[in-house]
């Protein structure tokens, strides 16, 4: 939980977000996110982001799920329990394939969903800062973190040269907490603080 | 910026009119803002109603038992798994659309996926309906899983294509699902941030996550929207393959021919886009998204409608073909069971034939495509005729058996038959209804992801050559 200083910029266009961002990087401004209504291609390569891996996690769940149908098929027909039934090996593969394919999609797809919220912080009562309410509908906003060698008046004369239709400061808290987005409070910090107080 | 995608000058805009983001998010989430109207509690009251007429029905056959229905020894499967297969059929078009037309890179895919995973849902909801309650004792319906038990523990049979059904369908129904919802976060978001009261601020809010729209949350979630996809794709064909396995595999003349796989796939998406056809024609009027859903996307639709209806009826043939050909007299005697109408079901094969091979031949004509009425009157009669289709395979292969003294009864359903598969319309139209009320039914986010290059009023932000008319274009290129 950390509470910062950020200089939040509002861009109307994202042809006008990229050079932006490209300056505003090349000035030595610290950016902490940009918020946007739709996927950007490129933008983040352009913020300088490194890919994201979850294609990775998601190989690894799903090969998870591969070992887990085959080897539980398998242990269940010739350890546990094996049946004779009219002859038949014991180890079918062939027969055991839909269900092997199933759990890998299975294990794959629900595994990597709870990643992605995991790594985003996405869940239920979930609530960030929001820098404008309209980044989810037409705005593209830039938030640039005020470090201690941030000139706030700097960096704002500097968003408004590179383009940017909204200027202001925000001081706000840069992590999630838990929430209800129609109130304000904190669902759990405000009780702890009351009954100190 | 140069982009890497050229666009055809004879491609149709996806979004007609002159829009910016604003107006996307405006036109889309603006129903969800006001009050139901007057046709919504009318059509939401009637499928309420279908919907409780339908748990009447299965409280009935689940407290007297499966003899509530005119199922018997010799048709063990009637209009239970013809509803079935027939729901889990339609809901394929939504995965296809979604996942299958992503990795295509199918711009007009963005207009209708949404709604189109909505139905996948609820019908694959419906779908599993049947099955559970044909169990009979539906209280021991949790003996499908593999769990450790206090009978051995005795395990379930993973060589059966019933439980690969049990693995093929809940997964299905997880992995769009997921889809599906994280594809909504997004838009839940932009709903929320536009909320005025607070119950719905409060609602949308928790349904949202926090999602804040940040680069690199974008990032991961079109990483994952893309797995998701290339996962979804051959999920969706293994769906319907592993549901006709549940025939092909079984020793039952008409069922035991390995044609089924693709036929049964290209069945269901067939009846998937019809299905889609009928929601959307109708949901693109009631909430005026004519710009977002537009005729070019009812053409294309209709395209694939011909083209898998056409892959449906050579398969029909092929069968045909197949069974003479093979020479096999119990394999001729159930073909001769369907196609000759002095036999008691042969009117179906009919219905089938001429709803789903010949009908949609009409869409081979470019002004019958774009015809909004004719195109909602084809989907219905695509899914009666694929409803038929089920009802053909299952009902005529089954009815006469081995022992003649067995074939007198005609089997009809009962209406507590009739009335499991009407609650099933309620419950998919109950569901559907509070989804275009209250979800947005476009995928927003993606509209505006691609608003600038297929927009109608961008197009003269093209390059020269995109913007040429095909004459210009046909006479400079062509030798």
């Amino acid at each position: 939980m950390a509470i910062k200083k950020f200089v939040v910029g509002s861009f109307d266009d994202e042809a006008v977000l990229f050079p932006a961002v490209k300056k505003v990087r090349k000035a030595g401004y610290k950016i902490h996110d940009v918020y946007t209504p739709f996927p950007i291609h490129g933008l983040d390569q352009v913020m300088g982001l490194r890919d994201t891996s979850l294609h990775t996690a998601g190989f690894i769940y799903g090969i998870t799920g591969t070992a887990t149908a085959l080897s539980f098929m398998g242990w269940v027909f010739t350890r546990d329990w094996p049946l004779n039934i009219g002859g038949k090996p014991n180890f079918p593969l062939p027969a055991f394939i839909p269900i092997t394919f199933e759990l890998t999609v299975l294990f794959s797809a629900v595994g990597m969903v709870l990643t992605f919220c995991y790594l985003c912080q996405l869940a239920p009562f979930v609530k960030k800062h929001h820098f404008h309410e309209r980044a989810t509908d037409d705005l593209f906003v830039m938030v640039l973190e005020c470090t201690s060698r941030t000139n706030e008046e700097d960096a704002k004369a500097f968003l408004a040269s590179v383009g940017a239709k909204e200027i202001n400061v925000q001081v706000a808290e840069a992590d999630w907490w838990l929430g209800r987005y129609d109130k304000d409070e904190k669902l759990f910090e405000n009780k702890a603080e009351k009954s100190l107080a | 910026m140069a982009s890497l995608r050229y666009e055809s000058q004879v491609r149709e805009p996806l979004v007609t009119g002159t829009k910016t983001y604003h107006d996307v998010t405006q036109d889309i989430v603006r129903p969800i803002e006001m009050k139901p109207s007057f046709l919504w509690k009318v059509g939401f009251t009637i499928s309420v109603l279908l919907l409780l007429f339908g748990v009447y029905s299965v409280y009935r056959e689940v407290v007297y038992g499966i003899g509530e229905w005119n199922l018997n020894k010799t048709i063990g499967w009637g209009w239970d798994i013809t509803n079935f297969v027939w729901w889990v059929g339609i809901g394929h078009a939504g995965t296809l659309i979604s996942a299958i037309l992503l990795l295509f890179r199918q711009g007009w895919r963005t207009g209708v996926n949404r709604a189109a995973e909505a139905m996948t849902i609820f019908a694959v909801m419906c779908a599993g309906q049947f099955p559970i309650f044909h169990m009979g004792r539906v209280w021991m319906a949790f003996f499908v899983l593999p769990y450790p038990n206090t009978r051995g523990p005795l395990w379930v049979n993973f060589s059966s294509p019933l439980l690969w059904d049990v693995f093929a369908i809940s997964t299905y129904f997880t992995v769009s699902l997921l889809f599906w919802y994280s594809g909504l976060l997004p838009d839940i978001a932009t709903v929320r941030d536009r909320a005025r009261e607070k119950w719905r601020k409060h609602m949308y809010g928790v349904l949202s996550f926090g999602w804040t729209g940040s680069t690199k949350h974008w990032q991961r979630h079109e990483a994952l929207s893309l797995v998701l996809a290339g996962l979804s794709t051959p999920l969706v064909l293994s769906v319907h393959t592993i549901v006709s396995f549940d025939f092909a595999t079984s020793v039952i003349p008409g069922w035991h021919t390995t044609i089924f796989p693709p036929y049964f796939v290209a069945g269901a998406i067939f009846s998937g886009f019809a299905m889609v056809q009928t929601l959307l024609i109708i949901t693109r009027k009631v909430l005026n998204l004519e710009d977002y859903i537009t005729m070019e996307h009812i053409e294309v639709m209709n395209k694939v409608i011909v083209l898998t209806g056409s892959i449906v009826g050579v398969a029909y043939i092929t069968e045909l073909f197949i069974s003479w050909y093979g020479q096999n007299v119990y394999e001729m005697a159930a073909f001769q069971n369907r196609w000759d109408l002095s036999t008691p079901y042969g009117w179906s094969y009919w219905l089938m034939m001429g709803c789903n091979v010949l009908a949609p031949q009409f869409f081979w004509f470019r002004k019958l495509r774009r015809n909004l009425l004719f195109t909602f009157f084809m989907s219905i009669i695509v899914n009666v005729g694929m409803w038929f289709e089920r009802f053909v395979i299952i009902v005529t292969s089954v009815y006469r058996d081995y022992i003649p003294s067995s074939w007198s009864t005609y089997y009809a359903p009962t209406i507590w038959e009739v009335g499991f598969y009407l609650g099933t319309f309620g419950l998919f139209f109950t569901c559907f209804f509070l989804f275009a009320k209250y979800f947005p039914v476009i995928a927003i986010a993606e509209i505006k992801h691609i608003l600038k290059k297929n927009g109608e009023s961008f197009k003269e932000n093209m390059v020269e050559e995109e913007r040429a008319t095909p004459e210009k274009f046909a006479h400079e290129h062509a030798h």
